[in-house]
C-alpha cells in the first residue's frame, strides 16, 4: 500500500500555523520526534473533499531556510528533502499572516523557489481587515505562480477552499521533481524588497486603525502599570492554583477512598489486599490529586502564551534577567518550568544562543514544579502549625511562598555563577518579535490540557504505580523471623539500603523514613510522598491507609528541623529521571545531565543541611 | 518644512521620540553580531522600512519595542543604537 502523500505545513512564527494544523487535523494527532535531533514531529490526518486521506505534518516556523536554531534546521531539511525519517512532502501549505505579508511573502518567494507544488494559507484575514488592510489574493495568486486561499485558521473559515485546493495540487501520488539543493535565493535584501513589492502589490487600501495591540500594549509594557499587571497576573495565577483546586481534588479523593473501599472488600485479607489497597491504590491516589493543580497551572500558562502575552513578559523581565547573563526569552520556559521542567526545559529551543540555552536548562530543575507540590503540601500540612501570621496570612501558606522564593533565588544566583565559569561567553541579546494579542481558542487549551493530562496519569499509572509496588516488595522482604524485635521495615532489603543512604543523610538531619522515600523518589518528585505512606503501611499493616496515616505518623516520628531541611532538600534536589532525560535529549551528551545532577545534589545537601542545624540551634 | 526635514541629519533609533512614524536611513550592520544582524535582516529591518518606537522598558537600560513595517519587534539598547533614522 502506497503510504497517504505528505503536506507540510510550514511558515513565520506567529503565521497561526498551528492554530490551522489543529484546525485540519483536530484530535487526531500524533506527537513524535525526528530521530537524532531533539525537534518534536507533529503529525495529523485529515481527509480531501473526495475521501483520499492526506498526512499532515506541522513543521517549526522558520524565517528563512537558513537555519539559527534546531528546529528551523528541521523545516528546512524536510523541505529540501534532506530529513532522515521523513519522505520528501508531496506539497507544502504556507502559513502566510495577512497582516505580515511584507516579511512572510520572503520566506514563501523561498518555498515558491524550491519547486515543490506550494499552496499559500492567506491566514488570519480577518485581523488584517480589523487592521485596516485590504488585500487582493488574486495578484498574489498570479505574481507567485501557485494558489493562495484567505483562511481564518481560529474560526474553521477557509478551511474547506484550503481542502479543495490540496486536493487539485496533490495528485494520484506522483512526486515532483526532486528540488535543486542551493537554487533557492539567500540574499535576504533582494528577497525582502521583492516581498515588499509583492505586499504591496497586492494591497488595495490601507487605512490607519489605531490597532487593539497597541491600546493593550500601552498598560502591558508600560514601566509601571506593565510590571503591576505581569505580578498581578503571576499572583492570581498562583493563587488560582490553590484556591480553584480545592473541590476537584475533594472529588478524586472521595473516588479513591471508594476504589479502596470497593476493592478491599472484594479481596481476602492479606498481601495481596494490603499491596493493592494500601500500596497502589493509595500511592497513585496521592498522586492524582494534584492533577488539577497541574492543570490549572499549565491552563494559566498556555492562556499566557497563546493570547500573546508572554513575549510582552519577557520584553519586561529582560532586564532582570539580563543581571544574571540571560535574556527576556528564558523567562518563558522557566514560567513553564512552575508547571513542569520538562516541557519547560523542551521551551528552551527557542533560545538561539547556545550558552544562554545551557543555562536556562540547568536552572530549571529550580523552579517549583507541580510534582514538588504533593511533598511540600503534606510536610506543610502535618509539621507547620495552621496559625495566622497577620491579617490574611497563614504561616503554613507563608513557608510554602518561602520554597518558591527560595527556588527562585537559587536559580537566580546559580545563574550569575555559570554564567561566569562553565557557560561563560558573551551576553546573548534580545530580539523577540511581538504577537497580536489574541483570545484563546476554547478548542486549543483543552487539546493543550488534554494532552497534559493524559502524560499525567499515564506517569502516575506506570512510573508511580511500579515504584510503589517495587519499594512494597523490597520493604516486605525478607520477614524476620518470628521472635524477633527487629521492626519488618528495618530487616527489609529496602530497609537496609536505606540505613546506607541514611549514614550519608543523617548529618543534615534526615532519618529512615527519608532515606527509604530519596531512592524511589528519582523516578519523580511525587513519589516520595507514596513512598513515606507505603514504610507506614508496612511497618503498621492495621492502620489506615492513605494520606491521613502519613500525616498522623510524620507528626509522631518526625522533629521539625527534620521536617524544614526535607522541604529545603527538595527545593534544590533533582529528584526527577524524566528532568535528566530530558536535558540528557535536548543537551546531546551526558555531560550536561551528569553536571546538573551533581551541582544540583550538591546545593541541596548543603542547603538541608544549614536549614537543619540552624533550626536545631535557634531550639525549633 | 519637508525640505528641512528630509536633510536633517539621521538620528538613533533610540532618540526618536515615541509614536513618531519615521523611516531607516542606515543600520551599523557592522556594529552588531553576525546572528544578531541576520535575525534583524529576517524581521524585515531594512533601509527605507517604516519605524517607530513604541515603548522603553522599565529603568531606562531595559529592552525597547519598536514598530518595523508591520511588525512589532522587542530588541535591546545596543542594537537601537546601530539603526539610524530620520528625525
Amino acid at each position: 500500500m502506497t503510504p497517504a502523500p505528505l503536506v507540510a505545513l510550514v511558515g513565520n512564527p506567529n503565521a497561526g500555523k498551528s492554530a490551522l494544523f489543529n484546525a485540519l487535523t483536530g484530535a487526531r494527532q500524533k506527537v513524535g520526534n525526528y530521530p537524532g535531533v531533539t525537534v518534536e514531529r507533529h503529525a495529523g490526518r485529515m481527509a480531501l473533499p473526495d475521501g483520499r486521506p492526506v498526512e499532515l505534518v506541522d513543521l517549526p516556523g522558520a524565517y528563512s531556510l537558513d537555519p539559527s536554531s534546531p528546529d528551523e534546521q528541521v523545516t528546512r531539511d524536510v523541505v529540501t528533502g534532506a530529513q532522515e525519517g521523513e519522505r520528501l512532502p508531496d506539497a507544502i501549505v504556507v502559513v502566510v499572516d495577512a497582516a505580515n505579508l511584507d516579511n512572510h511573502l520572503r520566506f514563501t518567494l523561498q518555498l515558491v523557489e524550491l519547486g515543490l507544488p506550494v499552496i499559500v494559507a492567506l491566514n488570519m484575514i480577518d485581523l488584517a481587515k480589523r487592521d485596516g488592510l485590504t488585500l487582493d489574493p488574486a495578484v498574489l495568486e498570479r505574481e507567485l505562480g501557485v494558489p493562495v486561499i484567505p483562511t481564518v485558521a481560529v474560526r474553521r473559515r477557509g478551511l474547506d477552499e484550503l481542502k479543495e485546493a490540496l486536493a487539485k495540487t496533490v495528485q494520484s501520488g506522483a512526486k515532483s521533481v526532486r528540488p535543486g539543493h542551493g537554487a533557492v535565493s539567500d540574499d535576504i535584501a533582494t528577497l525582502q524588497r521583492r516581498a515588499r513589492a509583492l505586499s504591496e502589490a497586492a494591497t488595495v487600501s490601507e487605512t490607519a486603525v489605531r490597532r487593539w495591540t497597541h491600546r493593550i500594549d500601552a498598560i502591558a509594557l508600560h514601566p509601571v502599570f506593565g510590571s503591576a499587571l505581569l505580578l498581578a497576573l503571576l499572583f492570581v495565577m498562583f493563587q488560582a492554583v490553590f484556591a480553584w483546586s480545592e473541590a476537584p481534588i475533594g472529588w478524586i479523593e472521595d473516588g479513591m477512598a471508594w476504589l479502596g473501599g470497593a476493592v478491599g472488600g472484594a479481596l481476602p485479607p492479606g498481601f495481596l489486599r494490603s499491596l493493592l489497597v494500601d500500596g497502589v491504590i493509595a500511592g497513585v491516589g496521592a498522586v492524582v490529586v494534584f492533577l488539577p493543580q497541574i492543570l490549572i497551572l499549565f491552563a494559566f500558562i498556555l492562556v499566557l502564551e497563546s493570547s500573546g502575552y508572554m513575549v510582552r513578559a519577557a520584553f519586561l523581565m529582560d532586564r532582570l534577567m539580563a543581571v544574571a547573563g540571560l535574556s527576556g526569552r528564558a523567562f518563558i520556559p522557566l514560567l513553564s518550568s512552575f508547571a513542569c521542567a520538562v516541557p519547560g526545559i523542551m521551551a528552551t529551543r527557542t533560545i538561539d544562543d547556545d550558552k544562554d540555552r545551557l543555562t536556562t536548562i540547568l536552572i530549571a530543575p529550580l523552579m517549583t514544579c507541580s510534582a514538588r507540590l504533593p511533598v511540600y503540601s503534606i510536610i506543610i500540612g502535618a509539621m507547620i502549625p495552621a496559625r495566622s501570621v497577620g491579617p490574611g496570612i497563614g504561616l503554613q501558606g507563608l513557608v510554602l511562598f518561602g520554597l518558591y522564593v527560595a527556588g527562585i533565588i537559587g536559580a537566580f544566583v546559580a545563574a550569575i555563577v555559570l554564567r561566569r565559569t562553565v557557560t561563560k561567553g558573551e551576553s546573548s541579546g534580545f530580539m523577540m518579535e511581538m504577537p497580536k494579542y489574541q483570545w484563546p481558542r476554547l478548542n486549543d487549551l483543552a487539546l493543550g490540557l488534554w494532552q497534559r493530562a493524559r502524560i499525567f496519569l499515564k506517569r502516575a499509572g506506570t512510573i508511580i504505580a511500579s515504584t510503589t509496588i517495587i519499594l512494597w516488595l523490597l520493604l516486605s522482604f525478607p520477614k524476620p523471623p518470628v521472635g524477633s524485635d527487629v521492626s519488618p521495615v528495618d530487616y527489609s532489603i529496602a530497609g537496609r539500603i536505606g540505613h546506607q543512604i541514611e549514614k550519608v543523610v543523617a548529618p543534615i538531619g534526615f532519618n529512615r523514613d527519608i532515606s527509604l522515600a530519596l531512592l524511589p523518589a528519582m523516578s519523580a518528585r511525587e513519589v516520595a510522598v507514596s513512598a513515606i505512606g507505603t514504610v507506614y503501611a508496612v511497618d503498621n499493616p492495621d492502620g489506615d491507609a492513605g494520606e491521613r496515616e502519613i500525616v498522623t505518623n510524620l507528626r509522631r516520628r518526625w522533629s521539625l528541623p527534620t521536617a524544614l531541611a526535607f522541604l529545603m532538600w527538595f527545593v534544590f534536589a533533582p529528584q526527577c529521571i524524566s528532568t535528566i532525560a530530558i536535558t540528557r535529549r535536548e543537551t546531546n551528551s551526558w555531560k550536561w545531565p551528569a553536571f546538573m545532577v551533581g551541582y544540583l545534589f550538591a546545593l541541596a545537601y548543603i542547603a538541608a543541611g544549614a536549614t537543619y542545624w540552624l533550626a536545631v540551634a535557634i531550639g525549633l | 518644512m519637508n525640505v528641512a526635514a528630509s536633510i536633517a541629519p539621521p538620528i538613533r533609533l533610540s532618540q526618536l521620540p515615541r509614536h513618531r512614524a519615521s523611516k531607516v536611513a542606515a543600520v551599523d550592520w557592522e556594529m552588531l553580531a553576525a546572528p544578531e544582524a541576520r535575525r534583524l535582516r529576517e524581521l524585515g529591518l531594512d533601509e527605507g522600512v517604516g519605524i517607530e518606537l513604541l515603548h522603553q522598558a522599565a529603568f531606562g537600560r531595559g529592552p525597547i519595542a519598536c514598530r518595523i513595517g508591520r511588525m512589532t519587534i522587542a530588541l535591546r539598547r545596543h542594537v537601537a543604537g546601530a539603526i539610524h533614522v530620520f528625525p
